[in-house]
């Protein structure tokens, strides 16, 4: 069986993202050599899986690990080595923390949050069409919704919106910020929910962010100081800034497939579905990050994955595989059986994704309902993308209606 | 601490996340994209607990076997 030491690493990635197209290298992977080794602009050399199957192994599989990582020169495409918290991980270390905020973002606790949703989502259609067409979509209804929505739960002002938006992308950022600028606004974050959880000892408080506090309070091996900020800080920045990406891709994308946008107007009761599919057929991911480490031998897509050597999982990829979703490249926004990985899988699944879910079914409902004839106010090649972070989507996005 | 707990998780409600076969392989795996328990009735464990604690759709449901009691999740 071949291992790496047999094998030529590949530059990766294969090319700059081209909008929200999946780069054409995946298929032919998927089809001939599931797994390659791969050298990025930044750590040691890696597998890369392209098949669904075997991404939901290194999703998946606890012989898989991110922890195994900490220490070591992590593939990646930005300079600096991430401290990403939850992310860096493993059971039961990750549960420990992980059960202190599940239970705010489960299904059931996420729908009461719906109709609040709603009405801010109808808030701000209301405005841009007081207002009259153009509109940049990114800044009057993709923005404000996701990051009102995640202040309200966890209880950060919304007036304090710009800066911690800006602090935010220090999450995201690959290249687009400097190492300082990402360090500085790292802190400024980190220091800002230090403020917001020093106002809640004084005076406790219901919401969220309330709750953290007292979980530490109460049983400080729970949690460390420093862990409830670190924790606290993912959640608003992690609980927006992906959400604020993947409206506008989502609208855009529809934009691009009139026919699904019709068949979408047509019948709104296929908004749950069409959330579905625009998840599985947006590769938010600019490139495959987060390498788990494998912890034994284990043979993968046709080779030997030795113990201590990293595989990072195309996502992107894995929901365009045909042998799981029948005609894969094509937008079907009525498909039904849809298990994409859009969220990832395994104990790192998205935290918030039947939030974002929550948040996309009233967004892209909102729109479609309320703007019948939602179009763009720009030619296409004008629509500016966003670039140097870990996701992509437009910077900004003209509408007319 | 009783002495064994039923462990059943719902189909219709799971999604498939993987969480709780990652966080407690001993005790879930998932067949055909969904999450089974590998048995019916086991010895209390924190795992499953966190399990069905983690899971975002509150699909894991462990009771005590004796008596019924809900020991996870938290309501």
């Amino acid at each position: 069986m071949t291992d790496s030491r047999q094998v030529t690493a590949r530059p990766y990635p294969f090319a700059a993202p081209d909008r929200l197209n999946l780069d054409p290298h995946y298929a032919r992977l998927r089809r001939d050599e599931p797994l390659i080794r791969v050298r990025l602009p930044f750590g040691e050399e890696a597998w890369l899986a392209t098949r669904y199957a075997d991404v939901r192994v290194v999703l998946g599989d606890a012989r898989f690990s991110r922890a195994a990582g900490v220490g070591r020169d992590q593939p990646r495409t930005m300079p600096r080595q991430p401290d990403l918290g939850m992310l860096a991980m493993d059971p039961p270390d990750h549960t420990r923390l992980r059960r202190l905020v599940a239970k705010a973002f489960t299904a059931r606790r996420v729908e009461q949050l719906r109709s609040r949703a709603q009405e801010i989502a109808d808030g701000l259609v209301d405005e841009m069409i007081e207002a009259g067409p153009p509109a940049d979509l990114v800044e009057r209804f993709a923005t404000p919704l996701p990051i009102q929505v995640i202040c309200e739960l966890l209880g950060v002002p919304f007036a304090d919106r710009d800066n911690f938006h800006t602090w935010s992308e220090a999450i995201v950022s690959t290249t687009s910020l400097s190492p300082e600028q990402i360090q500085e606004y790292m802190q400024s974050l980190w220091g800002y929910i230090g403020e917001l959880v020093a106002i809640r000892r004084v005076e406790p408080i219901d919401d969220l962010l309330g709750a953290m506090v007292r979980a530490r309070d109460e049983n400080e091996d729970r949690l460390t100081e420093q862990e409830l900020v670190q924790l606290a800080a993912g959640l608003l920045a992690a609980g927006h800034e992906t959400t604020v990406t993947q409206i506008p891709n989502f609208v855009y994308v529809l934009l691009d497939n009139p026919a699904e946008l019709a068949r979408l107007r047509a019948d709104p009761a296929l908004v749950p579905s069409a959330v579905e599919e625009l998840l599985r057929f947006v590769p938010l991911g600019a490139a495959s990050a987060f390498p788990r480490y494998a912890t034994e031998d284990i043979e993968l897509g046709g080779v030997l994955v030795r113990a201590g050597e990293p595989v990072l999982p195309a996502v992107g990829s894995a929901n365009r595989d045909g042998t799981v979703f029948a005609d894969p490249d094509r937008l079907d926004l009525g498909r039904e059986a849809n298990p994409h990985v859009g969220f990832g899988h395994g104990v790192h699944h998205c935290l918030g994704a039947q939030l974002a879910r929550m948040e996309l079914q009233v967004a892209i409902g909102t729109l479609v309902n309320r703007l019948p004839g939602l179009r763009l106010a720009v030619p296409e090649p004008e629509v500016p993308w966003k670039s140097g972070l870990l996701v992509r989507g437009p910077l900004a996005l003209p509408v007319a209606w | 601490m009783s002495a064994a707990w039923r462990v059943s998780v719902d189909p219709h409600r799971c999604i498939g996340s993987g969480i709780c076969a990652g966080t407690a392989p001993e005790h879930f795996r998932l067949v055909d994209g969904l999450s089974i328990p590998l048995a019916d009735t086991v010895a209390p464990a924190d795992p499953v607990v966190d399990a069905a604690e983690s899971c975002p759709v509150e699909a894991i449901l462990v009771r005590d076997a004796s008596d019924e009691r809900v020991i996870a999740p938290e309501s």
